[in-house]
């Protein structure tokens, strides 16, 4: 079988030893190779460490390497026969709010770390409050540092117990504990015969088996156009009623002869040919990109939206959602003006009410808050001046998802997810 | 679900995530360009632009920023590529710029025009006006590379601020730019070498000859085995040999390194490269062995 593709974002501060389980995951499966472990053990060695830091791997800027922080999401390679492998590497500190939601928001699965000997910190429920926020449909809690606690199973099982009563207030799809040392690599790559007790497979035998196919929507048939292809070639008669409509599914399964609407317009059309990346397909489905051909000729342009006649996206250009703000700028208050970009349409919008802002460590509400600050999450309403074609973000990530732009410093400043209304 | 797969290989997946932010691109800026050097990573980013607004031809220009110090099979790759695709070539060259006075010819055992491409680029971009340059750079090639977006702001001095990234989540990309700023795109951001090897394999690609092993006049310098030329500066305590090498990245002939080799074929190239234990930067490119931070200074002035 062809290899496949795993996103994990992982979260975790410097000292629960993120990067060294990063460093291990990589060095493990080869993908370090020897001029990086050699340039990572010269920067060792001149800060006068006692063991490689790892962690100087995944340190990509002289500002990181210079104070001992991490900036910004890191984007980081490693494949097994079995699957390829994208980890998207979010700091711990600094706007951590911010790069966690941007890695999670592609993300398959979410690896959160805990240090056996601490428990379950308050960092531990943001993280996994973020995780689920963003719907990553698969969360590992890798209980880390079990030499430290000499391997004890009763170590692991009451952090197991605490957070599984924690995460049901959470809607936790998919939910997996894993005992670990990451400095030794217990149960990383192979099974530990450190903790016996342990049944469950190692880290990277979940990574490499967990079942992903089903996690995309393939119900709700969601096309948004991105672009129209018209080649006009006079000397090719062929093409020259060639229109094909160009995007990447965000949803369903499209085949030829399907009947779809069009919005805006409402009119009904049939799919005559999908065109892939080879050649004709007989279907398409999330995420491929494909451009697809009408039966009649209907003025589609792009931001437009093709679904299916009886399975149709909400028509709307008022918008309830879950906003992260992510600019110390300006804060999001009431009455801002914004740029919305949502699927391939972008329109202004402006905020209409911020009906509370919520602590991410308490999953308090504060309906008194005026506004929403850098790093702040809050329920918000918008208005928008053309209608979007939305689902809710629990049920489509591409079609409930939209970032903000400030049109004063052209800066991304928001990133919302859809919820119903009421 | 009436059937249990509907997947697609890791090389589907990348593929559509790099038309769709070809695609994108094309549909929101006004003047994009694809930079092409005839390497393997430009290739397949020409062949992606290709598919991407299939059968409609590609409707940007590609440009090539020629240090003057080629290799001549990689020109002559380069201009059959772009004839066939019936693209626009545009040539920003390093001659002309040092020729006007715009950069001064760097001197000595190291001289080389790498770093002078960066003033070639910025100044076409700006001649042409354009506001989005493709490039084929990848997330695993090098560390600051890892921590850049896909669509990734230029400043009006074309530069690059490492701490002031706009945030990318979903496949949702801020194009927004004021007159005179450009993007730079890197749409194989999520690609790794084994997976362009793998794809030029399953396309099949075509690829400049230097790709594969040939017996080449070299000599050693650092470790390196640069191309006995005219641009590198030969020492006279560097002795010339032949030996069967091949490239393992194309770039300024001053500064590109070979790798001994005994690789004729594809397959077995993408053997070599499963096995290696090197990163392509660090084993071929002395641009980027200066410093811990070399590609990193580079990048903000506005290297690719």
């Amino acid at each position: 079988m062809a290899m496949d593709i795993l996103r994990f974002a992982t979260a975790g501060s410097v000292d629960d030893g993120k990067s060294t389980l990063i460093g291990r995951l990589l060095y493990d499966s080869k993908a370090i190779f020897e001029d990086q472990l050699e340039a990572v053990e010269r920067t060792s060695a001149d800060r006068g460490e006692e063991y490689t830091n790892l962690a100087l791997l995944t340190d990509g800027l002289r500002a990181e390497r210079e104070q001992g922080i991490t900036i910004d999401v890191a984007y980081r390679y490693f494949a097994t026969p079995r699957r390829k492998f994208i980890i998207a590497d979010t700091p711990g500190h600094i706007q951590y709010t911010r790069n966690m939601v941007t890695g999670a928001s592609t993300a398959d699965l979410a690896i959160i770390l805990v240090d056996a000997r601490k428990g379950i910190l308050e960092q531990s429920r943001r993280h996994a409050f973020l995780a689920t926020l963003l719907r990553v449909p698969h969360l590992v809690v890798a209980v880390n540092k079990m030499d430290l606690v000499g391997y004890e199973e009763s170590v692991f099982q009451a952090i197991q117990d605490e957070f599984t009563a924690f995460a049901a207030k959470l809607d936790i799809g998919d939910l997996t504990f894993i005992p670990i040392s990451a400095l030794h690599g217990d149960n990383v790559v192979e099974r530990s015969v450190n903790m016996p007790w342990y049944e469950g497979p190692s880290l990277l035998h979940h990574l490499e088996h967990v079942h992903i196919a089903s996690d995309r929507n393939l119900i709700d048939v969601r096309f948004p156009v991105q672009y129209v292809i018209r080649p006009h070639k006079a000397t090719d008669p062929e093409l020259h009623d060639y229109r094909g409509y160009a995007g990447q599914v965000a949803g369903g399964v499209l085949k030829p002869g399907d009947e779809v609407v069009h919005l805006p317009s409402g009119l009904t059309t049939t799919i005559t040919h999908i065109d892939g990346p080879n050649g004709p397909v007989q279907e398409a489905f999330p995420p491929m990109s494909v451009t697809l051909r009408l039966a009649d000729d209907i003025d589609i342009s792009r931001g437009d939206m093709i679904a299916r006649p009886h399975n149709q996206p909400r028509v709307t250009q008022d918008l309830e959602a879950m906003v992260c703000w992510m600019t110390d700028v300006r804060k999001l208050t009431p009455r801002m003006k914004l740029l919305i970009k949502h699927t391939t349409r972008t329109a202004r919008a402006m905020v209409k009410d911020v009906h509370y802002r919520l602590d991410i460590n308490t999953l308090h509400r504060d309906e008194q808050a005026d506004g929403l600050a850098l790093n702040e999450i809050g329920r918000v309403s918008l208005r928008v001046t053309q209608p979007l074609f939305v689902d809710d973000y629990a049920r489509n990530r591409l079609t409930g998802g939209f970032i903000l732009i400030d049109e004063a410093t052209n800066g991304t400043v928001g990133a919302g997810m859809i919820i119903s209304s009421g | 679900m009436q059937r249990s797969d509907y997947l697609l290989s890791q090389l589907d997946v990348l593929e559509a995530e790099s038309i769709h932010i070809i695609r994108e691109v094309a549909a929101e800026f006004e003047r994009p360009v694809l930079l092409f050097s005839g390497g393997k990573d430009s290739i397949v980013m020409l062949h992606l632009a290709k598919k991407a607004f299939w059968p409609a031809p590609i409707p940007f220009p590609v440009m090539h920023v020629d240090t003057g110090h080629n290799f001549p099979e990689v020109i002559e790759f380069r201009d059959r590529r772009v004839a066939e695709l019936g693209v626009r070539l545009i040539v920003a060259s390093v001659q002309e710029s040092i020729d006007k006075g715009r950069v001064v010819e760097e001197t000595g055992k190291w001289a080389s025009r790498n770093r002078l491409q960066t003033t070639t680029l910025l100044d076409a971009i700006e001649e042409h006006r354009f506001d989005a340059a493709f490039g084929g750079a990848r997330r695993d090639e090098e560390k600051a590379r890892a921590k850049e977006r896909v669509v990734s702001f230029r400043d009006d001095f074309g530069q690059w601020d490492p701490k002031n990234q706009r945030p990318e989540l979903w496949n949702l990309y801020n194009t927004r730019i004021r007159q005179g700023e450009h993007v730079r795109v890197f749409p194989l951001s999520n690609w790794t070498e084994l997976d362009v090897w793998d794809y030029i394999r399953r396309e099949q690609l075509e690829i400049p000859s230097i790709y594969f092993a040939h017996t080449r006049r070299v000599f050693e310098r650092d470790g390196m085995l640069l191309a006995d030329s005219p641009y590198a500066n030969r020492q006279e305590d560097e002795p010339v040999f032949e030996a069967m090498v091949r490239y393992r990245t194309v770039g300024d002939a001053s500064c590109t390194g070979a790798i001994k080799s005994t690789a004729t074929t594809l397959d077995e190239v993408i053997a070599e490269i499963a096995a290696t234990r090197i990163t392509e930067r660090g084993q071929t490119r002395a641009d980027d062995r200066t410093s811990e931070a070399a590609m990193e200074d580079r990048k903000k002035e506005g290297y690719f």
